[in-house]
C-alpha cells in the first residue's frame, strides 16, 4: 500500500523526536561493532528502518535487520517485509521459532501462542551473529514496566534485563560499554507515543503493511478481541465467525494479535481513530499482555524484546 | 504547532507525587480505559480510584509501595506535548534527581502543605539548582488537609522563593501553586476552594511556560558522531560529519574550529535526508560538509572560533551514582560528547553535606548519592565549556573501565563551591 504524505501540524515536536532517534542511531553506529535492527515488518520496526535511512543518508543503512519469525504470520506482512528488504538493499537475518519446535528445542504452548517462544531464537541469533547492539521499536508509553526502560538497555549473556543494574542516563550521553557476551538493546523510539508514531508516519508518508488499514476479514471474538483463523488455529466451540471491517493496531504472532473493528482506510482516518481510542494498543490487541499485571516485566527479565 | 516540554518531578515520601502525576495523566485524558479499569480493580476498599496506581511500575515497587527508579510519562494537550521524568525522592534521591533534572527544562517540586518545606525539599532544590534546571514550580499539595488556608500557602511560597533566589533564580522563573492532587484542585482546573489564588493551575503553567532551548544564540558546538562516506555510484566522494547540534547555530559558510587539534575550516553544506539547509540549531541532527579534508573522526568537536582552549587538567562537580566509592587516584573512563578518554581522579576537595547543605572540605572520598568537587586529569586534551555556560559541552560521564557501569555525572567547573548553598540551610 502506498501512503501519500499528509501535511500535519505540530512539526516541532515530531522534529525533536526524530532528531533524538537519529542521534541514538548514530551513537550506536559510532560505538558498536555489529548492530542489528529487529524488523518484523510492523509499524514500529518500519519506523526504525525509515529513521535509519535518514540517519545515514546518503549512505545506505549500515546494519542488517533481524526478523524473529513465529511462523504465525500474516501473509501481507511477510510480503511487505521482503519488499522493504529488497528496496533498500538490506541484509535480512531470520530466526525461526518453527525450526525450534520441529527439532524439539521448544515445545508448542497449550494455548498455541508463540510470542513468548521468541526469546530463545532471538538470543541464539544475537549470539550466532555476535550482535552487540540490537535496535528495538519499544516505547515507554506502551506499558508500565517499559516506562523505566533505558534508551541503552544492558542485557546479560542470557539476554536478561536486570532492573537494578540499569545505568542512569543523563543528558544525551549514552553509555554503551558491555562485557564480551553481553549486549545492549537500544530503543530510539523510547520517548514516542502511539499518536506520535502515527502522526509521524502520516507526515513522512512511511509505507506500512496493508493490514494496518481497514479491510474485510473473517474474525471471531475471544476475550473481547477479534482474532482471525490461520495456520495457528481457528475458532473454538461456540465462537462464531463473522466478516467484519477491521484493522490491526499492532502486528505480532497471529494467534494472539487481535484486530479492532474499523472503517479507517486512509492514514487520516487511522489518525482520527488513534486520537479517539479509549484503549491502549497493547490492551486492545495483545492477548499475551493480559496474562498478568506483570506479564511484560516478567518477559523482559527473560530477555524478550 | 505543538512543541515539547521536558519536565522532572521530585518530592519526599508521602507528598503525593504519584497521585499528582496520575492526576495529570487522568485529567489530560492520557489514561485509557483499560489502564483505568486495572486501577479500579487494584484500588483497595473501593471508593475513588487511587490514581497513584497509574504510575507504580515494577512489581517489586508495588509490593513495597514505593518507587525505585526514574520513570518516564507522556501526556499531551492540544498545544503541547510533555515528557515527564518522575523521580522518586527517598531512595537514591541524588541519582534519580540528577538523572531527571539533566534533561528537564522545568522542575516540579512537591511539598505537603501540612509540613511545608522540609530537608528533602532543600536537597532537591539544591540538586536542581546545581544542574541549572531553567525553571522551578513548587506544588503545595494537600491543601485540602489545611482547609485551603491562604496564610499557610503564602508562608511556604515565600520561603520557597527565598531558597531559589539564593541559588540564582529570578522570581519570574519560579512559581508556587496551591493544589490538591487527590481532589484535583488547581491541577488542571481552577479550584473554587482557593479564591485568593490568582495564578495559573499547574497544567496552565506547564502549557504556557517558555520551553528552554529556543535560545540559539549560544556559541556553536557540534560533537562529531559518525563520518558518512557512502562510496556509492551516486555519491562516490561524499564525506560528511554527522551529529546533533549541542549548542548555538551553524550556517553555511561559517568558519569552524576542529577541536582538540585547533585547525580551522568552513561549513560548505548542511545536509539532511529531506534536503539541504541554510542553517541548523541546537537539538537538530544534521550532516555537515566541510571545505577541507582534515581527517576528522568521531570524537572531534566542531566549534565556533574562539572557544576555550582544550585542557588535560580541570575541576568539576560530581554527582556520584554508584555503590563503589570514589577515591583519589582512581583510574576511570570519561565520556564527553562523543569522545571517551582515560581519566585519573586527583584530590576530592569538597563534599556537599546533604543534611545541613553546607560544603565540607577534604572529605577524602565520595560515596553513592554524594555530590562533591574534584580535580581530574585526562589522557587527551578535551574541549570543555563551564557547565554553567554551555551544559551540553560542560557535562560528562565517568565510567568503570572494567564493569562498564556509569559511576558518576560531572559538571565542568566549580558550581558546587561557587553557589551559596548555605543560604538553603533550614
Amino acid at each position: 500500500m502506498t501512503a501519500a504524505a499528509i501535511p500535519t501540524t505540530g512539526t516541532d515536536q515530531l522534529d525533536a523526536l526524530e532528531s533524538e532517534a537519529i542521534h541514538v542511531m548514530r551513537e550506536v553506529a559510532g560505538e558498536f561493532d555489529r548492530p542489528v535492527i529487529l524488523f518484523s515488518g510492523g509499524k514500529d520496526s518500519m519506523l526504525l528502518v525509515h529513521l535509519a535511512r535518514k540517519a545515514f543518508w546518503p549512505a545506505p543503512i549500515p546494519f542488517p535487520v533481524l526478523h524473529v519469525d513465529t511462523g504465525h504470520n500474516f501473509d501481507e506482512v511477510i510480503d511487505f517485509r521482503d519488499a522493504v528488504v529488497a528496496r533498500y538493499g538490506l541484509e535480512l537475518e531470520v530466526a525461526r521459532v518453527q525450526d525450534y519446535i520441529d527439532d524439539g528445542r521448544l515445545a508448542e504452548r497449550p494455548d498455541g501462542t508463540r510470542n513468548p517462544l521468541q526469546t530463545t531464537p532471538l538470543l541464539d541469533a544475537i549470539a550466532e551473529h555476535r550482535h552487540d547492539a540490537v535496535f528495538g521499536g519499544g516505547r515507554r508509553d506502551e506499558e508500565r514496566a517499559r516506562a523505566k526502560e533505558r534508551v541503552f538497555s544492558l542485557r546479560t549473556a542470557f539476554g536478561q534485563w536486570e532492573p537494578s543494574r540499569q545505568r542512569p542516563e543523563l543528558w544525551n550521553l549514552y553509555n554503551g560499554r558491555h562485557k564480551p557476551g553481553e549486549h545492549v538493546r537500544v530503543f530510539p523510539l523510547s520517548n514516542w507515543t502511539e499518536l506520535d508514531v502515527w502522526r509521524y508516519i502520516a507526515r513522512e508518508g512511511v509505507e506500512l503493511p496493508s493490514i494496518y488499514y481497514a479491510h474485510e476479514r473473517e474474525v471471531f471474538a475471544r476475550d473481547g478481541m477479534w482474532l482471525t483463523s490461520g495456520p495457528w488455529g481457528g475458532p473454538g466451540d461456540g465462537e462464531e465467525v463473522r466478516t467484519l471491517s477491521v484493522r490491526y493496531r499492532t502486528v505480532g504472532d497471529g494467534s494472539c494479535t487481535g484486530a479492532v473493528a474499523s472503517t479507517a482506510t486512509t492514514l487520516d482516518e487511522v489518525l482520527d481513530e488513534v486520537r479517539e481510542s479509549r484503549l491502549t494498543e497493547r490492551g486492545a490487541t495483545r492477548a499475551d499482555d493480559r496474562l498478568s499485571e506483570a506479564a511484560m516485566e516478567d518477559r523482559k527479565r527473560e530477555g524478550y524484546f | 504547532m505543538t512543541d515539547l516540554l521536558r519536565l522532572a518531578t521530585a518530592g519526599s515520601v508521602d507528598d503525593g507525587k504519584s497521585t499528582l502525576v496520575g492526576r495529570l495523566l487522568y485529567d489530560t485524558k492520557s489514561v485509557l480505559a483499560d489502564q483505568m479499569e486495572a486501577v479500579e480493580r487494584a484500588t483497595q476498599g473501593g471508593g475513588d480510584p487511587d490514581l497513584s496506581l497509574l504510575v507504580d511500575g515494577l512489581r517489586s515497587e508495588r509490593e513495597q509501595g514505593i518507587t525505585i527508579d526514574v520513570a518516564y510519562r507522556y501526556f499531551a494537550t492540544p498545544t503541547r506535548s510533555f515528557v515527564l521524568a518522575d523521580t522518586p525522592g527517598h531512595v537514591q534521591y541524588t541519582r534519580n534527581t540528577v538523572t531527571g533534572a539533566s534533561t528537564a527544562s522545568l522542575g516540579v517540586l512537591l511539598v505537603d502543605a501540612r509540613h511545608g518545606i522540609v530537608e528533602q525539599t532543600r536537597r532537591h532544590v539544591a540538586v536542581m539548582g546545581l544542574l541549572r534546571v531553567p525553571r522551578l514550580v513548587l506544588a503545595v499539595n494537600k491543601m485540602d488537609l489545611v482547609d485551603f488556608d491562604e496564610n499557610t500557602y503564602w508562608r511556604i511560597a515565600k520561603e520557597f522563593v527565598g531558597l531559589t533566589e539564593a541559588l540564582g533564580y529570578a522570581e519570574s522563573d519560579v512559581v508556587a501553586i496551591p493544589l490538591s492532587a487527590k481532589k484535583g484542585d488547581n491541577v488542571v482546573l481552577s479550584s473554587r476552594n482557593t479564591p485568593w489564588y490568582e495564578g495559573p493551575t499547574l497544567l496552565e503553567h506547564l502549557e504556557t511556560v517558555p520551553v528552554e532551548g529556543a535560545d540559539h544564540t549560544a556559541p556553536f558546538r557540534f560533537p562529531v558522531q559518525y563520518v558518512v562516506r557512502p562510496r556509492t555510484e551516486d555519491h562516490p566522494d561524499y564525506r560528511g560529519y554527522a551529529g546533533l547540534v549541542a549548542a548555538g547555530t551553524v550556517r553555511v559558510g561559517d568558519e569552524v574550529e576542529v577541536l582538540p587539534d585547533g585547525q580551522r575550516t568552513r561549513v560548505e553544506g548542511i545536509d539532511t535526508f529531506d534536503g539541504e539547509r541554510d542553517a541548523a540549531h541546537d537539538g537538530q541532527s544534521v550532516v555537515l560538509r566541510l571545505a577541507d579534508d582534515l581527517g576528522i573522526a568521531r570524537g572531534a568537536l566542531l566549534a565556533a572560533p574562539g572557544s576555550p582552549e582544550p585542557v588535560t587538567e580541570f575541576d568539576a562537580t560530581l554527582a556520584w551514582l554508584h555503590e563503589k566509592p570514589l577515591r583519589p587516584g582512581a583510574r576511570l573512563l570519561l565520556k564527553h560528547g562523543t569522545r571517551t578518554v582515560q581519566a585519573i581522579v586527583g584530590a576530592v576537595t569538597h563534599k556537599l553535606d546533604t543534611d545541613t547543605l553546607t560544603v565540607d572540605e577534604d572529605p577524602g572520598e565520595l560515596g553513592i548519592n554524594d555530590m562533591g568537587q574534584v580535580s581530574l586529569t585526562v589522557s587527551e586534551p578535551l574541549p570543555l565549556d563551564p557547565y554553567d555556560e554551555i551544559a551540553a559541552t560542560g557535562s560528562f560521564l565517568l565510567i568503570d573501565p572494567q564493569a562498564g557501569d556509569t559511576l558518576g555525572a560531572g559538571l565542568v567547573g566549580r558550581p558546587l563551591v561557587a553557589r551559596p548553598l548555605q543560604a538553603l540551610e533550614g
